[in-house]
């Protein structure tokens, strides 16, 4: 059996972090996969799910809007379209960090692999693109912890328009932009905002240590792309 | 993108641990200022409709760690400064807060979250300008308290803090560390100190004499030639 988790080492975060954490140590890999809808995440995460328990590892997977404490609340409001923008980013990190607190870090400190369907870099960008300062975004997530790899799905807006019209008939309100008045054209609402949203995970790319993917090829190949990446970083740690 | 514009109308919070009095003096403030025909609006903590559900829930279930409860204690003073606050200054309205950020500065850094953090989350509320804090000694607040309520709530009484398994104990040495952080807050935040221990008449008296002196010209004229 293949093991993942080395030894302890101290949690990585991006600000001051947890100060009333006790236990600050953690075993396990932290690996997020970032993409827009329909750019294939969850397939993906599937996939290297089954091929990590096979390999013997233990997976715990997690995404956005999961929290049992937050999130009825947040599909409600979002419904309502009734809160602004900057209490629906707030509404999202409060899920965001009962998820970290609650299944996340425990998963870690156990060992696990997390494979994360998004982290805060969605949350930020749809910030971004909103208005609201980036300073303030990253402070915000000052609580979060470093994940060990983050992939991002780049995937061509005209490609993915096609994917999401091949899962649904209608595009969805938020992943268009609707709400920033783009254009009254559904689609050329959705071209654009999935642009800005690229533009700004680019602009992240760097600072986070982001990994672009090319998204647009077909799912064997980026899921052969994404297992090779991952192969060769849970080997650099086993020694 | 808000900044940008400066709100035209004026804050005014009142801060202090349960028990200090300074329900009693907004709502008399409120009012006054009603009386004399200004245009006000009274918020207070945690009191957003859409937030203030999941809220209860997650304190029902003691689902929440320091950092969930600022985030939502967060989204909730957000909602209403979206809708409410902000709108409402710019419109020109005398805006009254029963509680204001400094009460999550207090009791989340009390919790264990990083004072710096908090700040942060913060960042975009206007300063208020005039934050009332409500000075009195622990004791007096607390036996305020413990005198009319046969029960105190888990997160109130700063349970989750595991300070002594005597809820009014716990809610004890809890407020008095809320108290040391306002009370390091006192300066840098220039807060207006009102003795708690005084006559309601005496405090509201001293509440609205600094109150005045933010009115507009004309109304402060009216009011000293006695015509409101």
């Amino acid at each position: 059996m293949k093991k993942a988790d080395t030894s302890l080492r101290p949690i990585r975060y991006y600000g001051n972090g947890i100060p009333y954490m006790e236990e600050s140590n953690i075993k396990g890999t932290l690996i997020v996969i970032e993409g827009p809808d329909a750019s294939g995440r969850s397939t993906h995460i599937g996939m290297i799910t089954a091929k990590l328990e096979a390999e013997g590892h233990a997976v715990l997977n997690t995404g956005l809007r999961r929290s049992e404490l937050v999130s009825e609340g947040i599909m409600e409001a979002k419904k309502e379209h009734m809160l602004g923008r900057r209490t629906m980013s707030l509404f999202y990190a409060a899920d965001f960090a009962d998820q970290l607190e609650n299944k996340i870090l425990p998963a870690l400190r156990a060992g696990y692999i997390v494979l994360a369907d998004r982290y805060i870099f969605t949350l930020m960008a749809r910030d971004a693109v909103r208005g609201m300062s980036r300073r303030w975004s990253h402070h915000l997530f000052g609580f979060s912890v470093v994940p060990d790899l983050v992939f991002y799905l780049d995937v061509d807006p005209e490609e993915l328009v096609h994917r999401v019209f091949q899962k649904n008939t209608f595009l969805d309100y938020y992943e268009s932009g609707a709400d920033l008045g783009l254009s009254d054209d559904m689609y050329e609402s959705f071209i654009i905002y999935q642009r800005m949203i690229a533009k700004e995970f680019r602009r992240m790319q760097s600072h986070y240590a982001l990994v672009l993917i090319n998204g647009n090829r077909s799912i064997p190949e980026v899921n052969a792309d994404l297992q090779k990446r991952i192969d060769n970083f849970l080997v650099t740690i086993q020694h | 993108m808000t900044e940008k514009y400066g709100p035209k109308g004026k804050l005014i919070i009142v801060e202090g641990v349960d028990g200090s009095g300074k329900s009693t003096q907004i709502r008399l403030l409120e009012k006054w200022l009603r009386y004399i025909g200004m245009p006000v609006f009274f918020t207070e903590w945690n009191s957003s409709e859409q937030v203030k559900e999941i809220i209860s829930r997650g304190k029902r279930k003691n689902l929440l760690t320091p950092t969930t409860f600022s985030l939502l204690h967060a989204t909730d003073f957000a909602a209403r400064y979206e809708r409410n606050i902000f709108p409402l200054l710019r419109a020109g309205y005398i805006v009254l807060a029963d509680r204001y950020i400094y009460t999550a500065f207090a009791r989340d850094v009390v919790r264990g979250c990083s004072p710096e953090w908090v700040r942060h989350v913060y960042g975009f509320a206007v300063k208020p300008d005039i934050a009332f804090y409500f000075k009195v000694p622990v004791e007096i607040s607390f036996d305020r308290i413990a005198k009319n309520r046969p029960k105190l709530k888990y997160y109130e009484a700063g349970m989750d803090l595991n300070l002594s398994n005597d809820p009014f104990e716990s809610y004890r040495i809890f407020q008095g560390r809320i108290v040391e952080q306002y009370e390091d807050m006192v300066e840098p935040e220039g807060f207006t100190i009102v003795d708690g221990t005084a006559g309601i008449e005496e405090q509201q008296k001293r509440v609205r004499q600094k109150v005045i002196e933010i009115l507009p010209k004309n109304t402060r004229r009216n009011i000293s030639a006695g015509v409101i």
